[in-house]
């Protein structure tokens, strides 16, 4: 297939989790701000959102401060911020209508329908409570959908790999992120581990990721922060877990590599990433530091997209 | 003005047999029904992505071409003269611009002038002499026919570079089908879906002697933003074939390749729908980053084919239009099937005086002009506008050709009132491949949506209808 292509496609996958992505981290902090000062603390829960984000430093450059309405808007709607769902969204749709020949009607509709919803009721915003929940029930739903007929109607060619490879990159960032904001919360030795405040930011992080069922399901206990980090890192069984997204990227580049006959970079370091995620445990982790362990991810995934451009993209 | 031809109606109130079934099921059905049927079309238009670009606007770049839900319909018997029409002219076509751009053969018997060919700016020089693979040029056409009156079917134009449309002839029959499943039921539609298959068909069939066994077909495009994108995007993916732009192309030992995540791969057709001044900066225009260096040299080296050819535009200038009768009879020795709108030729001194004389009752016309641009529609038009382009016209005669005002016929049509007639042109799509010539029943056929009106261009206004020959 064209480089172009696969590279419109990956990106458009990357764009599109990216989006729910941003929906679910405001979705989870608009729940902790909502709760009584005693339980939530002194952190500013708008500027952790926007670390995740990882747009604070550009947010900061037009805006003075960070609280509900500014961050809100510039994570949802703003023009000038490239991540922006809306953002997201319109970029979604252009790298579509250049590679329409590659998405199955079902993709397409998904994203063309999005984007005209968009422009006909959330090009301005939104004004209440009410208005925004639906929005961001809207754009969780658009990712739903498109994974769904992707997954349900596209061959099981080139196409749909790299379009998965896009996702697990996006999705792997994300939760890295997500993890790195947050890990002073999950360190064991910090004081009043256990106290409401860490409980409401365990179950956000939980919820900005969609796994606080899960947690319950896998370990059946009270949130801890070792077992959520467990969870995140490396249970596997977990589609937004670090270990996931790494088989399904070894998986991904496996399926290109015997297709095209040819095993390359990208093949390799991605298998490293695997290995190493498999052999680790909590403990050592926690030894390491959750931070430097995390760090050092963020940057061999997006390592990683670089030798896959490399490689197929250019 | 003569009284338009109507399609549906014979004055005195009796049904022209093809609309018969059309008009008792019009009865029937109430109007709210009809009325909400063009809203789900326009939804579904909507949803597809079914839409053209404007330049020069900044708000809504992308916009619906207005469709109609009552189908156009013609007998199998009017199609079958119009078809053996347009597949003669097409063949002459074809053989004018070989012969223009070999033996001249036609310029020596002095039917067509000189001047008219070599000063010409769609003229490409770089064709002279170059063998184009089995001497096909136009392998897409799509002509441009009125109907004024029971008989008679009139060429308005002739496309011969990169004519659009095809997609709305496809995506019409579609939606239609969708909609209206009990109105094809009562009637035999000659269907227009096989139109993919024989142009990819055609396009194979012409690929270059160093094609390997099964010769890649590409389709270039400008990119997104260019106003025919859709179908360009539409037609790759009905085509199966890659739908790529200048970028993703390469030239080496003029060889044309695409960039492929397996590495380069090698292309032997390119159905371009760019046109020849942004082919090649090589070439052509070296600001265009639309194109592909060395193109040309690939193709004079035999190893591209391109469809339609490089320099077919020679073919389709309203000035050369009206020596189409000529070329006909010239190349093939026989008469035309199709008529010529009768064309004064404002070049020539008699002509210009009688057009000066006559500009209110004349349509004019730019000879390099499209998409009903830099045209004076005199009976529509004020004083002053006349006066104005009386001046263009003397300023520069050789730029411009007449015709007179057309009664094009009309169909019935969905207004803000009610069903009322509007004027319509047609467009069908002619294929031409290394041995046959071929058409599927229909085509496109535009719709004047203004009352009165009789420009039927999309970027004026135009909407588009279903067309349907039955297949009795």
């Amino acid at each position: 297939m064209l480089s172009r292509t696969a590279e419109n496609l990956y990106w458009l996958a990357r764009y599109v989790e990216r989006a729910e992505y941003l929906a679910r981290t405001i979705d989870a902090t608009l729940r902790v701000t909502a709760l009584p000062a005693a339980y939530i603390g002194k952190t500013n829960e708008w500027d952790s959102a926007l670390l995740t984000a990882g747009v604070a430093a550009s947010f900061y450059r037009t805006h003075e401060e960070a609280n509900e309405h500014n961050v809100i808007d510039y994570l949802s709607f703003a023009v000038d911020n490239p991540s922006s769902i809306r953002n997201c969204i319109e970029a979604a749709r252009l790298n579509s209508r250049s590679v329409r020949t590659a998405l199955t009607s079902e993709m397409w509709d998904t994203i063309n329908s999005a984007w005209i919803e968009l422009q006909a009721v959330w090009s301005k915003g939104s004004s209440t409570r009410e208005d925004l929940a639906k929005f961001l029930r809207f754009v969780q739903e658009t990712s739903l959908r498109f994974d769904g007929s992707a997954y349900r109607t596209m061959l099981r060619n080139d196409a749909y790999w790299f379009s998965r490879m896009g996702l697990h990159l996006e999705r792997a960032d994300n939760t890295a992120r997500i993890l790195d904001v947050k890990y002073h919360v999950l360190l064991p030795e910090e004081e009043h581990v256990g106290g409401p405040l860490d409980f409401y930011q365990w179950s956000s992080i939980l919820r900005s990721v969609s796994a606080l069922t899960a947690y319950h399901w896998v370990y059946r206990e009270t949130l801890k922060p070792w077992l959520i980090a467990d969870l995140l890192i490396l249970n596997d069984t977990l589609p937004r877990s670090l270990a996931s997204c790494y088989g399904n990227l070894v998986r991904n580049l496996d399926q290109i590599g015997v297709a095209y006959g040819r095993q390359g970079p990208a093949q390799r370091h991605a298998r490293g990433i695997r290995n190493r995620l498999e052999h680790s445990n909590m403990n050592d982790i926690f030894q390491h530091g959750v931070h430097e362990f995390i760090q050092e991810f963020i940057t061999d995934n997006s390592r990683l997209g670089e030798i896959i451009t490399k490689q197929y993209l250019i | 003005m003569a009284v338009a031809f109507d399609e549906m109606n014979i004055p005195g109130g009796e049904l022209r047999p093809a609309y018969e079934v059309l008009a008792r099921w019009l009865k029937e059905t109430p109007a709210e029904a009809l009325a909400y049927r063009h809203q789900e079309a326009e939804l579904l238009f909507r949803r597809i992505g079914i839409t053209f670009a404007v330049y020069g606007e900044a708000e809504s770049t992308e916009r619906l071409i207005p469709f109609d839900v009552i189908p156009r319909i013609m007998s199998g018997k009017e199609w079958a003269l119009l078809e053996k029409g347009l597949k003669q002219r097409v063949r002459a076509l074809n053989m004018f611009l070989r012969d223009i751009y070999h033996g001249r053969d036609i310029l020596r018997a002095e039917i067509v002038p000189d001047d008219l060919i070599f000063q010409n700016p769609v003229f490409r020089p770089e064709m002279n002499g170059q063998q184009v693979p089995h001497d096909v040029y136009v392998h897409i056409a799509g002509i441009d026919i009125v109907r004024v009156d029971a008989e008679d079917f009139i060429v308005l134009e002739d496309n011969a570079r990169t004519p659009s449309g095809v997609s709305y002839m496809l995506e019409n029959r579609e939606i239609m089908m969708r909609l209206f499943p009990d109105l094809f039921a009562r009637h035999k539609v000659a269907p227009v879906e096989r139109y993919p298959d024989e142009l990819l068909a055609a396009l194979r069939s012409v690929a270059p002697q160093s094609a390997s066994g099964e010769p890649t077909v590409a389709l270039l495009t400008p990119g997104v933003y260019n106003s025919a994108y859709y179908e360009h995007s539409f037609l790759a993916d009905k085509l199966g074939i890659e739908l790529v732009e200048g970028r993703d192309l390469i030239v080496k030992n003029n060889e044309v390749f695409m960039r492929t995540t397996e590495g380069l791969k090698r292309v032997d057709v390119i159905y371009r729908r760019v046109d020849d001044d942004f082919l090649d900066p090589l070439t052509f225009r070296p600001d265009s980053v639309l194109g592909v260096p060395g193109l040309m040299s690939a193709y004079a080296a035999g190893n591209i084919t391109l469809a339609n050819a490089v320099g077919t535009g020679i073919a389709d200038d309203k000035a050369i239009y009206s020596y189409m009768p000529d070329i006909v009879k010239f190349y093939l020795g026989e008469e035309p099937i199709l008529k010529n709108v009768p064309t004064w030729r404002c070049r020539e001194p008699k002509d210009l005086a009688y057009v000066l004389d006559n500009l209110g009752e004349l349509v004019v016309k730019e000879v390099h002009g499209s998409g009903g641009y830099g045209m004076l529609i005199g009976p529509a038009a004020t004083r002053a506008t006349i006066e104005a382009f009386r001046e263009k016209l003397k300023r520069d005669p050789e730029g411009f050709i007449a015709q007179p005002t057309l009664a094009l016929s009309t169909c019935p049509t969905c207004t803000a009132s009610g069903l009322a007639p509007r004027h319509v042109d047609l467009r069908p799509f002619v294929l031409t491949g290394s041995k046959h010539t071929t058409i599927v029943p229909g085509g496109l056929t535009r719709v004047a949506l203004k009352e009165g009106s009789l420009v039927v261009n999309s970027s004026q206004g135009g909407g588009t209808k279903d067309t349907w020959i039955l297949d009795e």
